[in-house]
C-alpha cells in the first residue's frame, strides 16, 4: 500500500469522488487556480476546470450559502473555510439554515452538503489560525462533525462525507497535513461516519482522543510501555454522531478513562464524553474521569513560548496518563 | 392606472401580453392573499392562532412578480410575507390556514415553523427560516446548479428593504454578479424594518441603486402595480435565461398592518400615515383599472368577493379540525433515516 500525506488523502478523496459523480464540486477562496493555499485543491482545477473547482469571492457565508442552495438543488458541493477560523461569518448559514433544513421542512428539503475547514495550532498560526471549532458546533443536530487523525481514515471519511444525505463538517487539523504519514489502499473505500476505532490496545490506562492531540497519546503510550504501563487509545474520528458504545467499551476495558483535545476544556467536547461516561458506566471506573485540553484563554498566542504553553504535546500526556495510572 | 383609458385603446395589460383571464386572475389571486390575512387577524385576535405575519400592501408585487415567473421550472426562495407569490406558485388557502393552526398535514414543515414561512417541494420553494436575508445565498446557490447544469431557470427571492443591510445581501448580490447567475433579487420595500423607517435604514435612500456597485440593473418600480412588477420581473427572468446575469428590483409599496401580531404600530407612526397608504392600496386601484378597462363589473366583483369568502370559510373551518403532529414528530428528521 503506497504510504501518503493526510493532506494527500484529502486531495485524493476530492479528485476520485469528483471523478465517480459530476454533481460533486468544490468551491472556496483560493482553492481554483492556486490550489488552495494549503494545496487541499492542487491539481483539480487543471483536471475539473473553473465551472467545478469555483475560485469563489472573499466571502464566507456565500460559500457556505450557496453551497447550501446548490445542495438542496441536488448538487453535491464541497466548501472550503480557508481556516477554520473564518467559519465564523458562515455561522448563521451552517447553524441556522444546514442544520435545520431537513427537519424545518420536515424531510422534504435536505443538505447533502461537506464544509471542509483546517483547524489547529503548532504552526505559529497565532490566535486567528489556530483555533479548534468543535464546541461551536457539537451541540447542534443537524449537523455531523468529523475529526480524522490518519491519512486511511482522512480519505475514507471525506468520501463518506460526500456521500452522505446529510450536511457534514469536515474539520482537518492543519499541522498533521505533512506531519502525518500513512498506507491507504488504491482502490475504493469508504470508512463509516460515527464509528470511532480503537487505535491501541492496553489494559491500564484508557485515552480517547481525536486530530493530532490522538498522535500524542499514541506516542505517550508506547513511551509508557517501556515503564510497564499499558495504554488503550480509542480514536473517535466521527463526534457528531458520537460512537457512544465504543467509548464505554473502551472505559470498561480499563476502569481509568483519560481526554485529550486541543479545544478549550470548559465547553470543550471532553465534557461530553466524560458525561456520557459518568451516566452510563460510573460504577466501572476505578479513578476520576481526567481531562487534558487546551487551555481557557481565547486563543493560542503567537511567541513560541505562549503557543507551547497552550499546545498539548505527547509529554502532557504522559504525565496525566501516570498520575492516572498511579491512582 | 390611468382611469381614462378606454376599452378600445390597446390597454396596459395587453400591451404587455397579457389576457382579460390572466388579469383577473391576478386581482383574484390578490384578493384571496388579503382574504386569509384579514381573516388570520380575526382568528389571532379571537385567541385561535397564536400569530400572524402579514402581506397586506404587498400582494401587488408578490402576485406581479410570480406571474412573470414560469411555474413549472422557476425556483422562489421567499420571505415570511410572501403569501401571494406561494398562492401564485400553487399553494391554496386551506394551506395557509393549516399553517396558521401549525397542524400536521401543514405542507411547508408539518408544523414545525411559525406560518409564514414558506417551503414547498411540489412548487421548487425553499425552505425557509426565521433569521432575515439568509434565503439571497440559497437562490444564488440554486441560480449556480442550474448554471451548471445547462438548465434555462431562474431562481427568485425575494426579501425586506430593511433585511438588504445583512451581510448576505451584499454577499449574495456580489456573487450572483461575479458568476452571471440567473437571479432575480426582489426587495419589498414597505417602507418599516418593524419600527425603523427607511430614513433610518437605508444610507443614500435607495435599494435599487445598490445593484449597480454589484454589476447589476437596480429597477426601481412601484409596488402597489402588479403590472409594472409583472413587467420588471419578466424582463428580469428574460436576461437571466439569456445569460445575462441577475437584476436587483426594489418594489416599494407600504405596510399597511403592524408588523406582526405581537406588534402595535401606534407607538412609532402615525396612523394618518397608514389612512393615506390606504387610498394607494393595490387592491382598490387594480380593482378600478380592472372597471375601467371594462374586466371587472360591480356584480362580478362582488361575486368574486363572496366566492373567496367561501374559500377562505371552508379552509378555516377544515383546518381548525385538522389533527396536530403527534408529540412523537419531534424526535423524527433530525438526519436521513
Ligand atoms: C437576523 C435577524 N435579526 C433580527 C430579526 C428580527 N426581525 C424580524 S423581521 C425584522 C424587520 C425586517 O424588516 P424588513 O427587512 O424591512 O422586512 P419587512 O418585515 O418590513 O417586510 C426584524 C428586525 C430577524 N428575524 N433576523
Ligand atoms: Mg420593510
Amino acid at each position: 500500500m503506497p504510504v501518503i500525506s493526510y493532506i494527500d488523502a484529502v486531495t485524493q478523496a476530492l479528485q476520485e469522488e469528483m471523478q465517480r459523480d459530476e454533481k460533486v464540486f468544490v468551491l472556496g477562496e483560493d482553492v481554483g487556480v492556486r490550489g488552495g493555499v494549503f494545496r487541499a485543491t492542487d491539481g483539480l482545477y487543471k483536471e475539473f476546470g473553473a465551472e467545478r473547482v469555483i475560485d469563489t469571492p472573499l466571502t464566507e457565508s456565500a460559500i457556505a450559502g450557496v453551497a447550501i442552495g446548490a445542495s438542496v438543488y441536488g448538487m453535491r458541493p464541497v466548501a472550503e473555510m480557508q481556516f477554520a477560523d473564518f467559519i465564523m461569518p458562515a455561522y448563521n448559514q451552517i447553524v441556522s439554515e444546514a442544520a435545520k433544513m431537513r427537519y424545518r421542512s420536515n424531510n422534504t428539503w435536505y443538505c447533502p452538503l461537506v464544509i471542509r475547514a483546517p483547524y489547529g495550532g503548532g504552526v505559529h498560526g497565532a490566535l486567528y489560525h489556530s483555533q479548534s471549532v468543535e464546541k461551536l458546533f457539537a451541540g447542534v443536530p443537524g449537523l455531523k462533525i468529523v475529526m480524522p487523525s490518519t491519512p486511511y481514515d482522512v480519505k475514507g471519511l471525506l468520501k463518506s462525507a460526500i456521500r452522505d444525505e446529510d450536511p457534514v463538517l469536515f474539520l482537518e487539523h492543519k499541522r498533521c497535513y505533512r506531519l502525518i504519514k500513512g498506507e491507504v489502499p488504491t482502490e475504493d473505500y469508504t470508512v463509516p461516519i460515527g464509528e470511532a476505532e480503537v487505535k491501541r490496545e492496553g489494559d491500564d490506562v484508557t485515552v480517547i482522543s481525536y486530530g493530532l492531540t490522538l498522535h500524542f497519546a499514541l506516542k505517550a503510550a508506547e513511551e509508557l510501555e517501556k515503564e510497564g504501563i499499558s495504554v488503550h487509545v480509542l480514536d473517535l474520528r466521527t463526534i457528531i454522531p458520537l460512537d457512544k458504545e465504543a467509548i464505554l467499551e473502551a472505559t470498561v476495558k480499563t476502569g481509568k478513562v483519560l481526554i485529550v483535545h486541543e479545544d478549550n476544556l470548559t465547553g470543550g467536547f471532553g465534557g461530553e464524553v466524560s458525561a456520557l461516561i459518568s451516566e452510563n458506566a460510573f460504577f466501572e471506573l476505578d479513578a476520576p474521569i481526567r481531562r487534558l485540553a487546551g487551555p481557557d484563554v481565547p486563543a493560542m498566542p503567537y511567541s513560541p513560548p505562549l503557543e507551547k504553553e497552550f499546545m498539548l504535546n505527547p509529554e502532557k500526556v504522559k504525565t496525566a496518563i501516570r498520575e492516572l495510572a498511579e491512582f | 392606472m390611468g382611469s381614462e383609458e378606454s376599452v378600445m385603446e390597446t390597454s396596459r395589460h395587453e400591451a404587455l401580453g397579457l389576457s382579460d383571464d390572466q388579469v383577473l386572475e391576478m386581482y383574484r389571486t390578490m384578493l384571496l392573499a388579503r382574504k386569509i390575512d384579514e381573516r388570520m387577524w380575526l382568528l389571532n385576535r379571537a385567541g385561535k392562532i397564536p400569530f400572524v405575519i402579514s402581506c397586506q400592501g404587498q400582494e401587488a408585487t408578490q402576485v406581479g412578480a410570480a406571474f412573470a415567473l414560469d411555474r413549472e421550472k422557476d425556483w422562489l426562495c421567499p420571505y415570511y410575507r410572501d403569501l401571494g407569490m406561494m398562492l401564485v406558485f400553487g399553494q391554496t388557502a386551506k394551506d395557509q390556514m393549516l399553517s396558521a393552526f401549525a397542524r400536521a398535514e401543514e405542507p411547508n414543515s408539518a408544523g414545525r415553523q411559525m406560518p409564514g414561512h414558506y417551503g414547498d417541494k411540489r412548487f421548487r420553494v425553499i425552505s425557509g427560516s426565521s433569521p432575515v436575508t439568509t434565503q439571497l445565498l440559497h437562490a444564488v446557490g440554486v441560480a449556480l446548479a442550474g448554471k451548471m447544469e445547462k438548465k434555462d431557470f431562474v431562481s427568485l427571492t425575494s426579501f425586506g428593504e430593511g433585511s438588504s443591510n445583512q451581510g448576505d445581501f451584499h454577499e449574495g448580490l456580489n456573487f450572483a454578479g461575479v458568476h452571471n447567475l440567473p437571479v432575480i433579487f426582489m426587495c419589498e420595500n414597505n417602507k418599516y424594518a418593524i419600527s425603523v423607517p427607511i430614513e433610518k435604514q437605508l444610507a443614500g435612500g435607495s435599494v435599487a441603486a445598490r445593484g449597480q456597485g454589484y454589476g447589476m440593473p437596480g429597477i426601481s418600480v412601484d409596488g402597489n402595480d402588479p403590472l409594472e412588477v409583472y413587467e420588471a420581473v419578466r424582463d428580469a427572468a428574460a436576461r437571466a435565461r439569456k445569460g445575462e446575469g441577475p437584476t436587483l428590483i426594489e418594489a416599494t409599496a407600504y405596510r399597511l398592518v403592524p408588523h406582526s401580531s405581537d406588534d402595535d404600530d401606534r407607538t412609532y407612526r402615525e396612523m394618518g400615515e397608514v389612512e393615506e397608504a390606504r387610498k394607494k392600496d393595490s387592491l382598490v386601484q387594480f380593482k378600478k383599472y380592472l372597471e375601467d378597462v371594462g374586466i371587472l363589473s360591480t356584480e362580478s366583483g362582488a361575486e368574486l368577493e363572496r366566492e373567496i369568502g367561501h374559500i377562505v370559510d371552508e379552509a378555516t373551518e377544515y383546518a381548525e379540525q385538522a389533527p396536530y403532529p403527534d408529540p412523537s414528530e419531534t424526535y423524527t428528521h433530525v438526519y436521513a433515516e
